[in-house]
């Protein structure tokens, strides 16, 4: 498991490589990536805090979370805070497992808890001034189907 | 001697990031409830616990969570990382 909450920006094709040419033994490897994103062309800046030290506790208790439940063989979170421009990359996960089911739901699992378990806020620097980004019932709601209980017929193991 | 830790828009409205407390709150609702007595900024920062997350070093806890033996106490609005 590699976690890292930086200020720099990553080279995600120099991750993406590092990540899958350090497996053995492994089928798939899916990497995600996240972007500033801008709307309406009205974006000056992402800024985005956090919680040192609680961040990276939170963060490897997901990847292990997902690596229990998946089998997955590595897991890769990377997470930027400070202020970042428009379609610049705030974050990427990566996963590897045996086969491309795993690896495609643990991406997910992961991307899903981190959105709303792992302690970052972001503020948008905007014409009308900065505002803080509010957390959507959608995201708290993407949860539920990773339960225990949820009856969607997802693979477990 | 505990840490109480603030982010994003609770920080903002107290004014600043961190307080060291000396307190014999029993509970995290007991020493919102201190917290308020202090100033109005804080009354003002706390007045909707339901828009309110908690950790209690470092983990996720609710409003009810023991506080013995706790070092450190983090009041922050619903996380939008990703």
């Amino acid at each position: 498991m590699d976690i890292r909450v930086q200020e720099a920006p990553f080279d995600l094709g120099a991750e993406a490589n590092a990540f899958a040419a350090r497996q053995t033994g492994m089928g798939a490897v899916v990497t995600f990536t996240g972007l500033v994103r801008d709307l309406d062309g009205a974006l000056d800046a992402m800024e985005i805090e956090h919680y040192p030290g609680m961040t990276e506790r939170a963060l490897r208790a997901i990847a292990e979370d997902a690596a229990d439940r998946w089998g997955i063989g590595d897991a890769l979170i990377l997470h930027r805070y400070g202020r970042l421009a428009p379609d610049e990359a705030i974050m990427m996960v990566a996963t590897a497992a045996r086969h491309r089911a795993a690896a495609f739901e643990a991406a997910e699992f992961l991307m899903d808890y981190l959105k709303s378990r792992a302690p970052f806020w972001k503020k948008e620097h905007g014409p009308s001034g900065p505002a803080w980004v509010a957390a959507r019932d959608e995201d708290e709601d993407a949860l539920t189907r990773w339960a225990p209980d949820a009856r969607d017929g997802r693979a477990r193991t | 001697m505990m840490d109480v830790l603030y982010f994003a828009w609770v920080r903002e409205r107290i004014g600043h990031p961190k307080d060291q407390v000396e307190s014999e709150a029993a509970t995290v609702r007991d020493l919102v409830e201190e917290l308020c007595g202090r100033e109005e900024r804080y009354a003002a920062a706390f007045a909707d616990l339901g828009a309110l997350r908690v950790a209690v070093d470092q983990e996720l806890a609710d409003f009810d969570a023991p506080l013995g033996g706790v070092r450190e106490v983090a009041f922050f609005p619903p996380m939008t990382g990703g």
